[in-house]
């Protein structure tokens, strides 16, 4: 299925109250983030989305995709799956060596140069995780961190399904704002699920949940852009300061100062 | 009478799939029954009855293995269903050997899989797999895209004509295209028979043998070099 815009039609929220946010939609290369506090409802919205909702599932929502509703029972070829969804318990359960793992799945998608397709595989997860993921590692040996960028880089790689859900991959450790940067390289639709300032504000846009209702729609416009750029400065800070303490140095006055001394507003 | 067999190893979700789908053939007024086949303990026939209040039976397999009993029983069970009122008779089976299935020609069959049981289990689970209409990988929310992905892959190519439905049945997620199937399924016809060929060994632990090693068995054998052999009349 050629996928280039999936739309979003709102439905109810926990209230029963019917969702501000009538409708969004998303086309190749959009970012969007849903943001909003705790048990509002951000997760059952990516949920809907990967179920192709259509006013059967609690919140009452529809989805279409190139402005088709998706019927009840398609069934996808695995290969042609079009959505990836990463969510805070998704794992790897495999034992299997990375590369071997990496090669069933990139023979099951139909891959075509599999050796070169896992190179890059490799060479994306890996910047985005402080220890670099070696081929013949076991997947159940790898951190936390270095899990959460290969599922990532997989997905997106491996698996290129047009859309991509990612819920919270702010908590997995990895470099928050280059995941964003690599991501954009690649034409696909991407929903975030956080609570990440910094995704929020380098997405197109953001719906606001409350309640279990989409709330709002804000278009993230220049005035936010700069400021992202600012706050990015101050994440790249924060993460070199956590670099200097992984790494078994003190954090010194000095070194704070001219560490704070580079951001340039 | 309808009949729906479903199996699946231990803990996989069968019984949640079931509430789901019995919930689901509730709201439209269509009656029910539920059997459980279990081999030593099951609770899952009082939860149902508790929450649907439609008529349950459970079958405690003990010295047979939980297939054979489900041929053993399946006929009365369909009569039982009929009188009770039901149009539906759902039937939970413990499934444990993987040798055998318990789907009977002109019903439906499912297997209920969970997907965190790692990428090989659809290549060695056998006739429970190919011989049923409706696969349901349960969990789907747990593993990797790639697990998932290479798992849905494998059971289709197990069973080709299959229909794969991913479920997060906890949540009701991808029950409904289940319901649609069981919707359409046949009258079960007497007398019924089973789908799929039962083994073709006798098995000589099941009537009481207890010795380890060839020499002590008989019927169709193998050796650890995997020669078969056939000692019998």
């Amino acid at each position: 299925m050629d996928v280039h815009k999936i739309t979003v039609y709102g439905g109810f929220g926990k209230d029963d109250s019917e969702e501000k946010v009538k409708e969004f939609s998303l086309e190749v290369g959009d970012i969007v983030s849903i943001v909003g506090p705790t048990g509002c409802g951000k997760t059952t919205l990516i949920n809907d989305i990967e179920l192709f909702a259509n006013q059967n599932t609690p919140s009452g929502r529809r989805i279409t995709i190139n402005d088709e509703p998706v019927p009840e029972d398609f069934i996808f070829d695995p290969s042609h799956h079009p959505i990836a969804l990463i969510s805070q318990h998704t794992n790897f359960l495999s034992d299997l060596p990375v590369e071997d793992f990496l090669v069933i799945h990139a023979k099951v998608r139909g891959a075509g140069e599999v050796g070169s397709i896992i190179t890059e595989t490799l060479n994306f997860a890996n910047e985005l995780t402080g220890e670099p993921i070696m081929r013949d590692i076991a997947m159940t040996e790898l951190s936390g961190g270095q899990t959460r960028s290969l599922l990532i880089a997989d997905a997106v790689v491996i698996g290129h399904s047009p859309i991509i859900l990612l819920d919270e991959i702010e908590n997995a450790g990895i470099h928050r704002t280059k995941a964003l940067e690599l991501l954009k390289k690649y034409k696909k639709i991407f929903v975030f699920v956080t609570h990440d300032p910094c995704i929020a504000l380098m997405s197109d846009f953001r719906i606001v949940m409350k309640n279990g209702a989409m709330q709002q729609l804000i278009t993230t416009r220049q005035e936010e852009k700069k400021v992202v750029s600012k706050m990015k400065q101050i994440d790249d800070m924060m993460l070199n300061f956590r670099q200097i303490i992984r790494s078994g140095d003190e954090l010194t006055e000095a070194v704070f100062k001219e560490n704070f001394n580079v951001l340039t507003f | 009478m309808k009949l729906v067999i479903f199996a699946g190893p231990p803990t996989c979700g069968k019984t949640t799939v079931i509430r789901q789908v019995i919930k689901r053939m509730s709201a439209r007024q269509i009656k029910t029954a539920f059997v459980k086949i279990d081999v030593l303990y099951a609770d899952d026939d009082i939860i149902i009855e508790k929450e649907f209040g439609i008529p349950v039976k459970k079958i405690y397999s003990g010295e047979l293995c939980p297939d054979h009993c489900n041929v053993v029983v399946l006929d009365e069970a369909v009569e039982w269903a009929e009188k009770a009122g039901a149009s539906y008779l759902f039937v939970e089976t413990a499934g444990l050997c993987l040798r055998c299935s318990p789907y009977v020609e002109n019903s439906l069959g499912i297997v209920v899989l969970e997907a965190t049981s790692g990428m090989n289990l659809p290549r060695k689970i056998g006739p429970m797999l190919t011989l049923a209409d409706i696969s349901v990988i349960t969990k789907i929310d747990l593993i990797s895209q790639a697990e998932r992905e290479v798992f849905r892959y494998r059971v289709l190519e197990s069973a080709k004509r299959i229909t794969v439905v991913e479920s997060n049945a906890l949540y009701g997620i991808g029950i409904d295209p289940i319901v649609k199937q069981i919707l359409k399924t046949n009258d079960v016809e007497f007398p019924m028979f089973l789908r799929g060929n039962p083994p073709v060994g006798t098995c000589t632990i099941c009537v009481g043998k207890k010795e380890i090693g060839a020499k002590n068995h008989f019927g169709v054998l193998r050796t650890l070099e995997q020669d078969l052999v056939y000692v019998g009349e």
